[in-house]
């Protein structure tokens, strides 16, 4: 019977396909709670040396680091991307790829130059696929983002800035919100602005007396430690947040295609058991038929 | 408070120690300090080295830091921790590999950047996604 064969077949794939999608999906599942875990861990550390970070700010005003100064034109714009390494995990990377693009779209019309710093592959391939000036790059960080491998690629952003290659610098990367949602956020990191440095300080932490402490040997290169550990904290923290929201996504993307893979089983199902019904009518007939002619 | 003061010990991928301790020796970079409660505010760098706490009725304890900062609160003392030993020169090292890396991807290309195949990639892989969307929500 013709067609029966080739419904057989198809549904067999699907069933192949829906086989791969559930496991990654399970995969996925047991990745993100690790990325979720990595991720709350990484907070404390970001905290304490944001209060160091803050404090030092208000406290020493004979020495200023180039972080903190807000600079009065923008000229060269330093980006970093953060996106994932590998992909079927939805729109995840195309959400925060697409605000990098409009939001770069708009630097360059007014007339700002923008040099990209990549972490992850897919946003790595997108940005030289298009032109973008990549001047630095981490890829294939794996499940555990690792700080020593970020350090490179963080470090000539920051060296740009500091050596007034750049006047601002934005990082691009996907909020963990919860497993079902993630929004693709752009922050400034450098210079570092106020509110991010004081944010807790209106609610418990008010600002003490101003006083200060003794820098060991002496005050520039120990703030100059802290202020690039700071940053390096921040960048960390997106990296975590990215890789928890990537590793979400794509539980989420995998299970609607396991449901998918579902529905067309189904429906394919549906359509065998019905043209072999036809055809034991037909055949039926056929006997019934030829039966009457004799 | 008086005899006690709080410590924290944090690197960038966990949190290593936190609780009430007495006492506390660290490598600081100008030779190792010892910490009592009450101490004047003080930041200074840390080499890697082993980080003595003695905590209340408790056996000294040490803990291996591979460099970082050390901050000190009259009682309140927070350790951040690297989590990999650090140089001026490693760091440069690492700096230059990423660069390198870049510019070799860079070099297989001469375009400017074109805002309008991005934009159309983009739109079209979104395009992509909403279309799935849809066809879900039909088939449900």
């Amino acid at each position: 019977m013709a067609g029966s064969r080739e419904i057989r077949n198809k549904i067999k794939s699907v069933k192949n396909t829906q086989k791969i999608t559930r496991a990654m999906e399970m995969v996925a599942a047991s990745k993100m709670r690790k990325a979720q875990d990595r991720m709350k861990k990484a907070r404390p550390y970001g905290e304490k040396i944001r209060n160091v970070a803050a404090h030092m700010s208000r406290a020493n005003t004979e020495y200023r680091h180039p972080f903190l100064v807000e600079r009065d034109t923008v000229k060269r714009v330093g980006i970093i991307i953060v996106t994932s390494d590998k992909g079927l995990c939805g729109g995840l990377n195309t959400n925060v790829l697409r605000k990098a693009v409009t939001q770069m779209k708009k630097w360059q019309s007014e007339g700002e130059q923008i040099e990209v710093c990549c972490i992850g592959n897919k946003g790595l391939g997108f940005m030289s696929r298009i032109g973008a000036k990549v001047i630095s790059q981490v890829i294939a960080l794996g499940d555990t983002p690792d700080m020593t491998r970020l350090i490179g690629a963080v470090k000539v952003i920051l060296d740009g800035y500091t050596k007034d290659q750049f006047d601002r610098v934005y990082v691009f990367y996907n909020r963990f919100i919860n497993t079902m949602k993630q929004e693709p956020v752009m922050e400034q990191l450098l210079p570092l602005t106020d509110e991010r440095m004081h944010s807790d300080e209106s609610s418990n932490n008010k600002p003490k007396t101003t006083w200060d402490y003794i820098y060991e040997p002496e005050a520039q290169p120990v703030i100059d430690d802290v202020m690039v550990r700071y940053v390096e904290a921040l960048i960390y923290q997106a990296v975590t947040e990215n890789m928890a929201s990537e590793q979400s996504a794509r539980m989420v993307a995998m299970k609607a295609a396991s449901d998918n893979a579902g529905s067309v089983i189904d429906e394919l199902t549906l359509i065998y058991n019905k043209s072999r019904q036809a055809a034991i009518t037909k055949e039926l007939s056929e006997i019934v038929g030829g039966a009457a002619a004799v | 408070m008086g005899t006690i003061f709080h410590l924290d010990i944090v690197s960038a991928e966990e949190s290593i120690y936190s609780g009430p301790v007495e006492f506390l020796v660290a490598p600081a970079q100008m030779g190792e300090v010892g910490i009592y409660p009450r101490h004047t505010p003080m930041l200074t760098r840390i080499k890697s080295g082993m980080v003595r706490i003695k905590a209340q009725l408790k056996e000294e304890e040490l803990i291996y830091v591979s460099g970082g900062m050390l901050e000190v609160q009259p009682d309140v003392v927070t350790i951040l921790a690297d989590t990999a030993v650090r140089s001026h020169d490693l760091d440069e090292a690492k700096a230059i590999e990423a660069k390198r890396a870049a510019e070799e991807a860079m070099q297989n290309r001469e375009s400017e950047l074109d805002y309008a195949k991005a934009q159309a990639e983009l739109i079209e892989a979104m395009a992509q996604l909403a279309a799935i969307d849809k066809l879900r929500k039909r088939g449900h």
